[in-house]
């Protein structure tokens, strides 16, 4: 898998185990964000298969793949919030262009996910009147309200306080557990992982590793501990050159 | 060595056809979407706003002081001749056959065209257009179609106002300024201008400027590299390249109207 | 969706402006007519047509009645001229058909004066009296050469 002239990685192969919530960890540019990209066929590999609920989505048509993403939801980095619609047109629009719901049932729904992610009364609200974080919890709201099979979540906590932060994680678990939805999240943050992951797949340059937090915890390599404890010493930094 | 400007060229020609080929892709994508339904039809409203109303200014007034220019210029050439009464027919057949559609359209891309290209850019760099997808929306068929379909719609309307203005501007300075009578200069251009030969081709020629600008804006903003500095490029490359396509089309129309 | 009428109501007056514009200039400046009467077509001879063109106008006492279809040359070397003009014109047999400039440096155009005869033109008949149009060089070199002469005498 390469972007442009830049391999981002080869020989990877990896697997998400439905119902469960897996994170993603990894140095930086180590990849996190193009797999799932590559799940959502919004980028191809040069070579290999994706299979997504039994479809290999690397053989599928930009039509077919519309297909399968009605049974996906997407979290971005940035929110990718449509900027010149308000809060409420935003959460409506998936609704509007895919279901025949009323405006009255729409309004219901917006302000049912909305409620769950923590806002209220933001409707009229365009995306660059919002915080970051608050920004984040919208574009979470907007990522469930089909409620799709598999959300993938790229560094949903990143840039939000640590109550917030909670929140979405409580959120996360309560979806997966109520719902069975499998959850594939790209993370930073080693404390929620280690809290919420049912699986962690660990991005590195030799190559990946994969297990439950505890196997991972265990791991006789003192990079992947010095990891996840986040208690990094400064003699394992590489050489500043 | 020699043959490393040679293969520099073959690729660059190579790569131009290439690009050719996606904006042939790109234009039948546009067309399919704007052909089935949903029509959205408010996108389509938005659009013309954004891109008519909002140009009208910058049209009425250039065509005002072009007009007034023609008025000028005719003026002195026609004194010399004793022709002064024809002003109305030199400063309306300028306009309706070469300086509304062409003058209208190179604006249109300055104003509108850039805006298009470079909201659509935006929208790729903020990852809005990879949000669509998705969601299972079509990023063309709700963003760019109703961008590109706005451009042809508005165009003829614009060269038109463009037109007025510059009949005006000209009847402003010809008989207000410098006498000629105003009878004479409306009789004159009534009577040059004819329709199936100057106003026709004058609409036909807005219209594919209008698709022009309108592929090629949505085309850069679209394919633009997601970045500000890819923005920025898409934006200038829109103006450069619309431009261009204008004056080349304007010769072949130009020449192929009168057959 | 940002709906607001305040929006909606411009452009709605930019349309009706663009296509008002677009009328002026094909109605009123462009000449275009939906009810392009004609039917009743003549043909003229002349010796010379000196820059009349197919679609210029013919006019009965300066009002334009119809216009010039086509021009071709006659089996004696004459310019025959095809017209259209006004159906319902009653023109008598002996209506006599002129080359006319409208001012010096105009435009030429066909200028009809009826006659006194009690038969009408039926369409395809033949204009019999016409006038060839008057070509302002010749003119000039005819007086020249006439001072001349005179001067010499």
């Amino acid at each position: 898998m390469a972007f442009g002239s830049r391999p981002v990685f080869s020989g990877l192969s990896c697997a998400f185990p439905s119902s469960r919530i897996s994170v993603i960890l990894g140095g930086s540019g180590s990849g996190k964000s193009t797999i799932l990209r590559l799940i959502g066929g919004l980028v191809r590999p040069r070579a290999g298969r994706i299979e997504v609920a039994g479809r290999d989505v690397t053989r599928l048509s930009e039509r077919e793949l519309y297909s399968v993403r009605e049974t996906l939801g997407m979290l971005f980095q940035g929110g990718a919030l449509l900027d010149s619609m308000t809060v409420f047109d935003n959460l409506a629009f998936p609704l509007r262009e895919h279901t025949d719901l009323d405006e009255a049932a729409i309004a219901h729904e917006v302000h049912d996910r909305l409620d769950a992610v923590g806002l209220r009364g933001i409707d009229r609200l365009l995306p660059n009147q919002l915080s970051g974080g608050m920004v984040k919890r919208v574009a979470l709201a907007r990522a469930i309200i089909r409620r799709p099979t598999i959300l993938l979540c790229d560094e949903p906590f990143s840039g939000l306080d640590p109550i917030s932060s909670k929140r979405i994680e409580m959120l996360l678990r309560r979806i997966n557990a109520q719902l069975g939805m499998t959850v594939v999240l790209v993370s930073h943050h080693i404390e929620s992982t280690m809290r919420m992951a049912d699986h962690i797949v660990l991005l590195r340059s030799e190559g990946r590793l994969e297990g439950t937090p505890a196997e991972l915890a265990a791991s006789g390599d003192p990079w992947v501990r010095a990891f996840l404890t986040e208690d990094v010493d400064e003699a394992m930094l590489p050489e500043a050159g | 060595m020699i043959l490393t400007p040679i293969r520099e060229l073959g690729f660059f020609v190579l790569r131009v056809i290439a690009d050719l080929g996606r904006m042939g892709v790109f234009c039948a994508e546009i067309v399919r979407a704007a052909l089935t339904p949903p029509m959205r039809l408010r996108s389509l409203l938005d659009e013309i706003y954004k891109l008519g109303v909002l140009s009208l200014i910058i049209i009425c007034v250039c065509g005002l002081a072009v007009g007034m220019v023609l008025g000028l210029q005719g003026y002195n050439t026609l004194v010399t001749f004793g022709a002064t009464q024809s002003l109305g027919a030199v400063v309306g057949l300028s306009l309706v056959r070469e300086l509304g559609p062409v003058l209208t359209a190179l604006l249109a891309t300055g104003r509108a065209g850039s805006a298009t290209a470079a909201e659509i850019g935006t929208m790729v760099a903020t990852e809005q257009l990879d949000g669509l997808r998705m969601m299972s929306i079509d990023p063309i068929d709700v963003v760019v179609t109703p961008k590109a379909v706005a451009m042809v719609l508005v165009m003829p309307l614009l060269s038109a106002l463009f037109i007025v203005c510059g009949i005006g501007g000209g009847y402003l300075v010809g008989v207000h300024l410098l006498g000629v009578d105003g009878g004479s200069y409306l009789s004159s251009l009534e009577s040059a201008v004819d329709w199936r030969n100057d106003v026709a081709g004058s609409l036909v020629k807005a219209l594919v400027f209008g698709v022009l600008v309108g592929w090629i804006a949505t085309y850069r903003g679209y394919s633009s590299a997601p970045t500000s500095a890819g923005v920025s490029a898409a934006t200038t490359a829109t103006v450069v390249v619309a431009s261009v396509s204008i004056l080349i089309f304007d010769y072949f129309i130009t020449a192929l109207w009168g057959v | 969706m940002n709906r607001s009428p305040g929006r909606d109501l411009l452009v709605g007056l930019f349309v009706l402006a663009g296509l008002a514009a677009i009328a002026y200039l094909s109605f009123a400046v462009g000449g275009l007519s939906f009810n392009e009467t004609g039917g009743l077509v003549l043909s003229a001879d002349f010796d010379e047509i000196a820059g009349l063109k197919p679609r210029s106008q013919v006019v009965i006492s300066g009002v334009k009645v119809g216009q010039v279809t086509s021009i071709t040359l006659a089996g004696d070397d004459r310019a025959r001229v095809t017209i259209d003009v006004d159906a319902t014109l009653k023109l008598p047999s002996d209506t006599s058909a002129s080359i006319v400039t409208a001012g010096l440096l105009g435009d030429r155009y066909i200028s009809l004066q009826p006659g006194g005869d009690e038969t009408l033109l039926k369409p395809g008949d033949t204009i019999t009296f016409t006038e060839s149009a008057v070509i302002l060089e010749r003119l000039i070199g005819k007086f020249v050469h006439n001072s001349d002469v005179g001067k010499a005498e």
